[in-house]
């Protein structure tokens, strides 16, 4: 079936079956494979892409599901060079080990700061609960994530007051 | 090699490197010899073989050591770029390619910071040196008056300077043997730093490919038929559907099923589209396990040199006071979150396999003996992967990759599902301890009879001083797959040893951490019990209703732990674990935090085998084979954690993978014992302890 998706905000035509989940036309139709498979029901988040700004599971997405939404991945994160302060603080805090849930946490991450700019410890792990980190990193994501909430407040007021 | 020279060549340094075999094999641990058959071969102790100075100055390191998010990429290029002085990001790693990197036992054990950093050291050192050498011998001075910093000699006296990189062009790197020389930790510039994860940026742009990311032209996906149950015989096959479907190839080899596909979605539907009758054969459940593995016990496999415990047995009925307790632990999984996956290639009858494995070179020589071809056509390559844990041992997708591409004449990409991961790899073994001990009414430990079923022989020996101490450990029949998990036996046999301690101390009426230091010697083993002691505040913590507090301590291959813990117990939540301080001593630091990083994972990961992971199984099924069914920690399990890492410049630096989990399990049962009163002897705890709270 011949559909249109918008994502990273370019405009992609494609030919797919509509029960196709999202997570494999990314990875095997479009080469972004900055979304894992970590288990396929929607338990462990390695998956999440962005569809309005609100983090997803494309694994249990079918890729007919996601009309007109606008599609974020990890690979639409960056502006150029310029990495978003999410990323940015997972570097700063060495946020991970083994890597494989950071695409998927990082967006998710983005999304909780997108409806709360400063969220708590206990919001950040609430609203992370759905990811997994087998490797443990937890204290640090959290730390990452307030990071990020700091540097983004101080880009708004640079922003009110420049 | 050809792809050996081929790459080096692309280096830039035209220099053509012949990889020379040497009889001086590396003194590393076996292990890897005992699993995956072929021969161990001889490696290289030429500086060629593991180092190449192209003429701009950039270095590249190779070594058979994998990344799985442990960071060795890291620690081992700070290692290198030490001992050349120059930074980290003139240096680059080749990690985990047989085509490329010298032989290796595997990335296992603990054994990459204590042996593989130490032999890159020694080539690196040995490198410098002999550049110095060089440069001294060209401007006709002597060597000691030279400096080399950030890739430049320059000294002698005068203004003359020379590049590592335009020198090394003149030397023989072949006939340079590695010498027994490295820096001493206290004069480390780049090591015992915490310099930054070597390619993190590419991991948060999503940039990095791990195996189940590559895409290779012409490629397949591929898909394989399980068996219902372990054991289970192929009886019928109807392929019909599948044989029809455009572009889909199935293969057979025997009992070995899959299919071949352009998409993955089409893969699957052509694997649904088989039908099959299988002989499956009846099998123990978990309820039936702890009394199956005493049943089926082995020989003990502890030694001529220990006693036995009849030796032991008649002192301990003379002991003032004496216990004896039984304590189990589950199977668990180890739920690398990169399942296992495969992107094999044959080319002319030469196979190229990309595969998240902890033993390339292991996996080469299944390859070679399944498939019936010479290891020197077998390269198998490893990509930084998605975490092993000590799961990746074995090259079971490798090979059904290789499979499925030499049927279907095109590359073949596998990726195993999450329930395939959870069951046709395997299992940290489950296992009975039983443990009988006799002590003075002082608290002095005056004999202890350890016997492990199954679980494993890692960490079986008490540090404390028992004058009359047996340990044993016996085999026994698994229903399920067994192999290695992060820290082995060591976590069972900790938790066996520091509960009983604790109970112990309890008998009679002694505080556990003083219980502890009466029987204890062991001066590092002492340091960390009371750095964590100290800064859990250990000495001033008052017994408060509904809080427990305990305390455990050990130590395995170099490593020293020791962890205080905090416990609320609740009506929703049973357990809660809120506050936990590890203290870990391993030697000088490598990277401080990204040893933060694995002590904290360590403790994070160990949570969830002390407190509620076990695999339930029945039929040779695995019934919780899935992240919905099968609990591991999030984000709301995290507690509170402070780590006292000791830095002892003067040790050699020993890995630090494995046992900081060994403590978390003894030291939460003991602060619920505190607690609740109730002692809880298995592994998950929580179970048990709503069990015996009902």
């Amino acid at each position: 079936m011949r559909m249109v998706l918008a994502i990273n905000g370019g405009r992609t035509e494609l030919d797919v079956e509509p029960d196709r989940p999202l997570l494999w036309v990314l990875r095997n139709e479009l080469e972004l494979t900055g979304a894992k498979y970590g288990c396929g029901e929607g338990q462990c988040g390695a998956c999440t892409v962005l569809l309005d700004g609100v983090a997803q599971r494309s694994c249990i997405t079918p890729v007919g599901a996601v009309g007109k939404k606008k599609i974020t991945t990890i690979e639409g994160l960056v502006n150029g060079e310029r990495l978003h302060p999410v990323q940015e603080s997972f570097l700063e805090c060495d946020a991970m080990q083994c890597g494989y849930c950071t695409p998927g946490m990082i967006l998710a991450s983005v999304a909780l700061l997108g409806k709360n700019a400063s969220p708590s410890d206990r919001e950040i792990k609430q609203g992370l609960e759905g990811n997994i980190c087998r490797c443990g990193t937890y204290p640090r994501i959290v730390e990452a994530v307030k990071k990020a909430a700091e540097k983004s407040s101080a880009q708004l007021k640079g922003a009110r007051n420049g | 090699m050809v792809e050996r020279r081929a790459f080096l060549q692309s280096l830039g340094g035209g220099l053509l490197v012949l990889l020379a075999a040497e009889d001086l094999l590396l003194g590393q641990e076996s292990g890897g010899g005992r699993r995956g058959g072929g021969g161990r071969e001889n490696v290289p102790q030429n500086v060629a073989a593991w180092l190449h100075i192209a003429p701009d100055g950039k270095v590249t390191g190779f070594t058979g050591k994998v990344e799985v998010g442990q960071n060795a990429r890291t620690s081992l290029t700070q290692a290198v770029a030490d001992e050349l002085r120059c930074r980290t990001e003139s240096v680059r790693l080749i990690m985990g390619d047989t085509g490329l990197t010298p032989w290796d036992m595997g990335t296992v054990g603990s054994r990459t910071t204590p042996t593989m950093a130490p032999q890159m050291r020694r080539m690196a050192a040995t490198a410098r040196e002999t550049l110095l050498t060089a440069a001294a011998a060209k401007w006709q001075v002597d060597p000691k008056t030279l400096r080399l910093s950030d890739g430049v000699i320059t000294g002698g006296g005068s203004d003359q300077s020379v590049t590592l990189g335009a020198l090394a062009a003149t030397v023989n790197w072949a006939t340079v043997m590695g010498a027994d020389t490295a820096t001493a930790a206290a004069n480390w510039t780049v090591a015992g730093k915490s310099v930054p994860k070597i390619n993190a940026r590419e991991i948060v742009t999503g940039q990095h490919r791990y195996t189940p990311d590559f895409k290779l032209p012409g490629m397949l996906y591929g898909r394989v038929l399980r068996a219902p149950s372990f054991g289970a015989r192929l009886q019928t096959l109807d392929t019909s559907v599948a044989e029809a479907m455009e572009s889909v190839k199935v293969v057979r080899e025997g009992d070995f099923v899959g299919v071949t596909a352009p998409d993955e979605h089409l893969a699957g539907k052509a694997l649904a589209s088989l039908r099959a009758t299988w002989q499956e054969k009846p099998q123990i459940g978990a309820s039936e396990l702890f009394g199956y593995l005493k049943a089926h016990a082995k020989e003990s496999e502890s030694g001529a040199a220990i006693p036995p415990p009849a030796a032991v047995k008649p002192a301990i009925a003379t002991a003032a006071k004496t216990l004896k307790a039984t304590y189990t632990v589950a199977y668990i999984a180890h739920v690398p979150l990169e399942p296992r996956a495969a992107v094999a290639h044959w080319q002319e009858g030469k196979l190229t396999v990309w595969t998240g494995s902890q033993r390339p070179f292991g996996v080469r020589s299944e390859l070679a003996e399944s498939l019936g071809v010479p290891e020197g056509q077998v390269r198998v390559i490893v990509p930084d992967t998605g975490s092993g844990y000590g799961g990746k041992h074995t090259g079971e997708c490798a090979l059904e990759a290789a499979r499925l591409a030499r049927a279907a004449a095109r590359p073949v990409k596998l990726i195993w599902t999450r329930e395939e991961e959870f069951t046709w790899a395997y299992f940290r073994p489950a296992g009975v301890i039983e443990v009988a001990s006799g002590m003075t009414n002082e608290g002095v430990v005056t004999q202890w009879i350890f016997e492990n079923y199954l679980s494993g022989p890692s960490g079986i020996n008490t540090p404390y001083n028992v004058p009359g101490a047996s340990v044993q450990y016996y085999p026994s029949q698994s229903p399920l797959r067994v192999g290695s998990y992060r820290g082995l036996a060591a976590t069972a046999n900790h938790f066996a040893r520091e509960s009983h301690m604790d109970e112990l101390a309890a008998l009679v009426g002694m505080d556990p951490l003083e219980f502890r230091r009466k029987n204890l010697e062991n001066a590092r083993l002492r340091a960390v019990l009371d750095a964590a002691a100290e800064r859990f505040g250990w000495t001033q913590k008052k017994k408060r209703a509904g809080r427990g507090y305990g305390l455990a301590c050990g130590m395995e291959k170099g490593g020293y732990v020791a962890c205080c813990v905090e416990v609320s117990l609740g009506q929703e939540r049973q357990v809660r674990v809120e506050r936990v301080v590890e203290a870990w001593e391993c030697g000088a630091i490598v990277n401080p935090e990204h040893l933060k990083n694995q002590v904290q994972g360590a403790i994070l990961m160990g949570l969830g085998g002390a407190l509620f992971e076990a695999i339930d199984f029945a039929d040779g099924r695995i019934l919780n084979d899935r992240l919905s069914k099968y609990r591991v920690p999030r984000f709301s399990d995290v507690p509170e954690i402070d780590l006292v890492l000791l830095d002892r410049k003067d040790l050699p630096s020993a890995g630090a993978g494995e046992t900081p989990i060994v403590a978390i399990a003894p030291a939460i049962a003991n602060a619920i014992c505190q607690a609740s009163g109730l002692r809880v002897r298995q592994m998950p705890i929580l179970p048990a302890f709503a069990a015996q709270r009902a």
